[in-house]
């Protein structure tokens, strides 16, 4: 399923994203005025939100999101997803007709592992394995996400016509992310655009990345295999690997991804000297070097990171209850006339929103 | 017997320029130079001229030339000059042949098919003369994961193993007081210190007056163990088993008695006058459960304060090797190349055994992370660094720091005539003769190995600044950064990089 | 003020020392010419050698000079910044310098019948043997 010619993605874009930190739920019109304002960001060759807490009528189940070239893959990958998984529902995604060229067959089922197939792993190991499976063994299938409660709408085409085309304005999520995309070197493909989901993470980035080569064959050595060639794949499995695997604090994490310089780990109190001293040493082949600027989805929250030299732009503001990010200030002023408080987070300090728990990390 | 080899230089002096100021007489450890006082002139005899360049570079008129005139056989692709003179020279002395410093035949140099990237456009380069830009490495075995515990403030619930701290990515290789003088000792260790760094005793033990400045040394155990004492380590930072060498895979090291002068013999605990003679195995090692031992028995005596690392030669199986070192305790492994350099060896066993090092390195860091146990151990890679191209190249592969000898004796004055086995050496580096040793003024060594090394770390900088990653860290094993030119699949393989344009 | 010191453990007796002082006091300060094809003048240091172990020798430009002391003609002298020369003007050949000076630093041009000496080379911020030692065995400080 590799649609990309000449190795690695190589693109700029736009990023946006909307937490509501006690939970409350918004329809998507507000993340697509806010992506389409900055229109020139992105060129139209892919754009795409993820949204959470959309099914929770079924939020016990895993909602697989997936995109077939044809009827052939359809039936190989359900065939596949029987044997491994118990669905609970399944039904086409819904979309209306709009600018949107050629979508593929679109598809959405919930579901559970087959308790006989988990062989010790745990579900969510699994869930990752297979999914992993699907990508790269059956040919024309491809997972565009596969959390609980929340799910990942991408196309090739500009963001606003994306969230028209996927219906958005019918769904209600507590936390909303948005990409426009500026490719340089990768035909369209619906896959390739963002978010990038895995489990419950979903993410969304605008950057390069020159430490790639090294990121990924760290992640390799987890397991982890990086099909797609995308930045934002790479992203997704170090929070993945970090948070849910090593189970380190998500701003730990962080630090990992964009450490302080070590002039200035010399200068911290000992105590704190250590720690960081202690990430860089072990997480060094973690660092995401090269600009970024990268809003992350979670199950209760969402976080945005710039690299450790800010070399891209990224925005955050709050007004009562939300917490808003964006590449640009316009994205956030198109949806919010005045906030509270706008603010330009510091290089390589994180942005954290948590349901139930406010703005924890200001950046 | 009459000799039927050669000299192999001429030595020509501009008698228009040439003062009679008897620099050359003086300088010339091999008595090239006589001077005739009836004729008011310099002869000299060119047999005995190595080519070391002492002369040419002293002189003060600029009169003498001292050029490579190789005996000029018929022309014939099977027997050149080189196996002629081998040969009759080895009908003369019966004895197998020595020679110093490393091969220097023309095996593939694959730096020098490889080629780096830089950003343009869609990511920017980084300037390093206005952004920060990040050379240090720590050395040493890492956990895969670490317990942090997060609350009013983090708590670090892994405690790592110890670390080698480096500002920049290079330290200097084994070379043994008694191999080079204690000037270059000297000057290494000094280097070392301000640098950042760290230097390696070699198998010679460490000298008494250098205990004091352990901070910065690498203390060696060689199968010889001459100087080993629990005292010497624990002067050190670190301790390196020394199990092979590039130059000499499969055979120990041979210091003639000739260079076991007093101090020596005190700091090896030799008798002196003594060949020093290291047996070719570690005669308690004879596999990797007995080299796990030796790991332990080492990390006991300096009470788990400090690394203990594995020297080896790159040969054909190394991956596998490693492999078994990362597992067996090592917490790092040094590599050493066909090209490593020595301070004498067989010319047969250094010609022709071992393999690059570029190609053992890539396959080193593949297979250590196809079995996930990259982070056991850090990989220094030694054998021909001769830039910092070179040592980005060598990252960029998966290094994680590189070992200089040769680079850091050319910077001393080396003029790789390959005679350091003589004992003569005319810069005073590989020699213990009170007449040349006093020609190495540490003062002036220490000054320019930091130069060098202050200087590949900016060029250093400028290359990863150019590919937009301001931390050597992103380099390291982000084979992404590096193309290859003129490789076969095969060699592309291994080194697992893409050929230009691709 | 300041003076030249010796560091005799890094000394390799090249001699360069004396070469170029000798250029420096010459008339043409072109080393091939002065060499060649000019009358020579003595170096004002000299190398001692013995075994291994050598040096470079030069006045030591006293504080209480026995050499400016004992000058018949007031050729031997102090000058303002220190330093202390040899007016060969002056020099009548009588060696008393010589035989006064505790190092045998002064030496006896015998072509021009005047004392000879180091006289830090008047009009160098740094003396020439100094500049030239290949392995800083000479320091002015
Ligand atoms: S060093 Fe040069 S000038 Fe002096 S004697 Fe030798 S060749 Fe002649
Ligand atoms: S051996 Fe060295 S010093 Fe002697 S003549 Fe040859 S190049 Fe000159
Ligand atoms: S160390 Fe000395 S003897 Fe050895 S190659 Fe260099 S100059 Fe020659
Ligand atoms: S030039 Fe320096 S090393 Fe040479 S003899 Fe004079 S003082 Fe000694």
């Amino acid at each position: 399923m590799q649609k990309i010619t000449g190795g690695k993605d190589i693109s700029g874009c736009a990023v946006s994203g909307i937490l509501n930190t006690n939970g409350k739920k918004i329809d998507g019109r507000y993340i697509i005025r806010s992506i389409a304002n900055m229109h020139d960001r992105s060129n139209g060759l892919g754009g795409g939100f993820a949204a959470y807490g959309i099914y929770p009528s079924y939020k016990e189940y895993y909602a697989f999101h997936l995109m077939f070239d044809d009827s052939y893959a359809r039936e190989r990958c359900e065939e596949f997803l029987d044997k491994n998984f118990l669905i609970e529902r399944e039904g086409d995604i819904p979309t209306r007709k709009t600018v949107i060229q050629n979508p593929p067959i679109l598809r959405r089922y919930f579901v559970e592992p087959r308790e006989e197939k988990l062989d010790k792993s745990s579900e969510d190991d699994f869930v990752i394995r297979e999914v992993m499976k699907i990508n790269s063994d059956i040919e024309g299938s491809y997972v565009l996400s596969s959390g609980k409660n929340m799910a990942a709408f991408k196309a090739v085409g500009f963001p606003e016509d994306v969230g028209n085309f996927y219906r958005l304005e019918e769904y209600k999520a507590e936390t909303w992310i948005a990409h426009g995309r500026f490719p340089t070197n990768t035909p369209g493909w619906w896959g390739g655009a963002h978010p990038f989901a895995l489990l419950d993470y979903s993410i969304v980035h605008n950057g390069e990345i020159s430490s790639y080569g090294i990121n990924k064959r760290y992640l390799e050595m987890f397991g982890y295999r990086c099909t797609l060639l995308t930045d934002t794949e790479v992203m997704a499995y170090l929070f993945d690997l970090l948070v849910r695997r090593h189970k380190l604090p998500m701003k730990i994490a962080c630090k990992a991804f964009a450490p302080p310089f070590w002039d200035e780990i010399d200068r911290m109190p000992e105590k704190e000297k250590k720690v960081m001293k202690t990430i860089r040493t072990v997480y060094g082949s973690c660092l995401v070097n090269g600009p970024f600027s990268i809003i992350l989805g979670f199950k209760n929250g969402m976080l945005a990171l710039n690299d450790r030299i800010k070399l891209r732009p990224l925005i955050a503001a709050t007004k009562k209850d939300f917490l808003m990010v964006s590449s640009e200030e316009a994205g956030i002023r198109e949806i919010c006339k005045e906030p509270d408080k706008i603010w330009s987070p510091k290089a390589g300090e994180p942005v954290i929103g948590l349901i139930g728990k406010g703005v924890v990390e200001e950046g | 017997m009459l000799s039927l080899c050669k000299g192999e230089f001429s030595v020509e002096r501009d008698d228009d320029r040439c003062i009679r100021c008897l620099v050359c007489v003086r300088q010339c450890p091999s008595d090239v130079h006589k001077y005739d006082e009836e004729e008011d002139r310099i002869y000299s005899d060119e047999s005995e001229c190595v080519g070391c360049q002492r002369c040419a570079t002293l002189c003060p008129t600029d009169a003498i030339t001292i050029r490579y005139k190789p005996m000029e056989m018929k022309e014939n692709a099977n027997w050149k000059t080189y196996h002629l003179t081998n040969i009759y020279k080895q009908a003369e002395t019966g004895g197998i042949l020595l020679t110093g410093m490393g091969n220097d035949k023309p095996y593939p140099i694959y730096w020098d098919h490889i080629l780096l990237n830089a950003s343009q456009v869609t990511n920017p380069s980084i300037d390093p003369l206005r952004e920060p830009m990040e050379l240090r490495t720590y050395l040493g075995r890492k956990p895969d994961l670490l317990d942090i515990e997060d609350g009013d403030e983090l708590i670090l619930k892994t405690e790592i193993s110890p670390q080698l701290k480096l500002e920049l990515p290079v330290l200097f290789s084994a070379m043994s007081y008694g191999s080079i003088s204690l000037n270059a000792v000297k000057s290494l260790e000094r280097a070392a210190t301000i640098a950042g760094t760290y230097y390696n005793t070699g198998e010679g033990g460490l000298h008494k007056d250098l205990h004091k400045y352990g901070k910065n040394t690498i203390v060696q155990c060689a199968s010889g163990r001459f100087g080993v004492s629990p005292d010497y380590l624990n002067a050190g930072a670190a301790v390196e088993i020394k199990i092979g060498q590039g130059a000499k895979p499969g055979i120990g090291g041979h210091l003639p008695g000739e260079k076991v002068l007093e101090e020596i013999s005190e700091t090896r605990m030799i008798v002196e006058g003594t060949d020093a003679l290291s047996p070719a195995p570690h005669h308690d090692i004879y596999s990797i459960e007995d080299l796990r031992q030796l790991i332990f028995a080492l990390k006991e005596t300096i009470a788990y304060e400090k690394p203990v690392g594995v020297k080896i030669a790159a040969v054909h199986n190394s991956a596998a090797i490693s492999s078994g070192m990362a597992r067996a305790g090592a917490d790092f492994i040094a590599l050493d190349g066909v090209r490593g350099g020595t301070g004498a060896a067989p010319l047969v066993t250094r010609d022709n055994v071992g393999i690059p090092i570029e190609l053992a390195l890539a396959s080193i860091d593949q297979r250590l992370r196809e079995e996930g146990i990259r982070n056991n151990a850090s990989l220094i890679i030694a054998g021909g660094i001769r830039s910092s191209s070179d040592i980005i190249k060598a990252i960029a592969l998966g290094a994680d720091a590189v070992y200089i000898g040769t680079a850091a004796l050319v910077a001393l004055g080396c003029h790789l005539c390959q005679k350091c086995y003589t004992g003569k050496c005319a810069w005073g580096i590989a020699t213990q003769d009170p007449y040349l040793t006093k020609r190495l003024n540490p003062e002036i060594g220490t000054r320019r190995l930091v130069n060098l090394l202050n200087a590949w770390s900016n060029e250093m900088k400028e290359l990863i600044g150019g590919m937009g990653i301001n931390a050597i860290e992103s380099l390291r094993g982000n084979r992404l950064q590096l193309r290859g030119v003129g490789l076969t699949d095969t060699e592309y393989k291994i080194l697992g990089i893409l050929p230009a344009g691709e | 003020m300041r003076r030249i010191y010796v560091k005799e453990d890094v000394c390799i007796g090249c001699r360069l020392c004396e070469i170029y002082c000798i250029v420096q006091h010459s008339k043409s300060k072109n080393i091939i010419k002065a060499f060649r094809n000019e009358p020579r003048p003595l170096p004002g240091v000299l190398v001692e050698e013995k075994g291994p172990i050598s040096f470079a020798l030069q006045c030591r430009h006293c504080d209480d000079a026995p050499c400016v002391e004992s000058c018949i003609t007031g050729a031997m002298q102090r000058l303002e910044d220190g330093r202390i020369i040899c007016d060969i003007e002056r020099c009548v050949g009588c060696w008393t310098c010589i035989m006064v000076c505790p190092y045998g630093a002064i030496r006896r041009d015998q072509n021009r019948k005047v004392a000879s000496k180091c006289d830090l080379c008047i009009g160098e911020d740094i003396p020439v043997c100094v500049k030239n030692c290949p392995n800083e065995a000479l320091t002015y400080e």
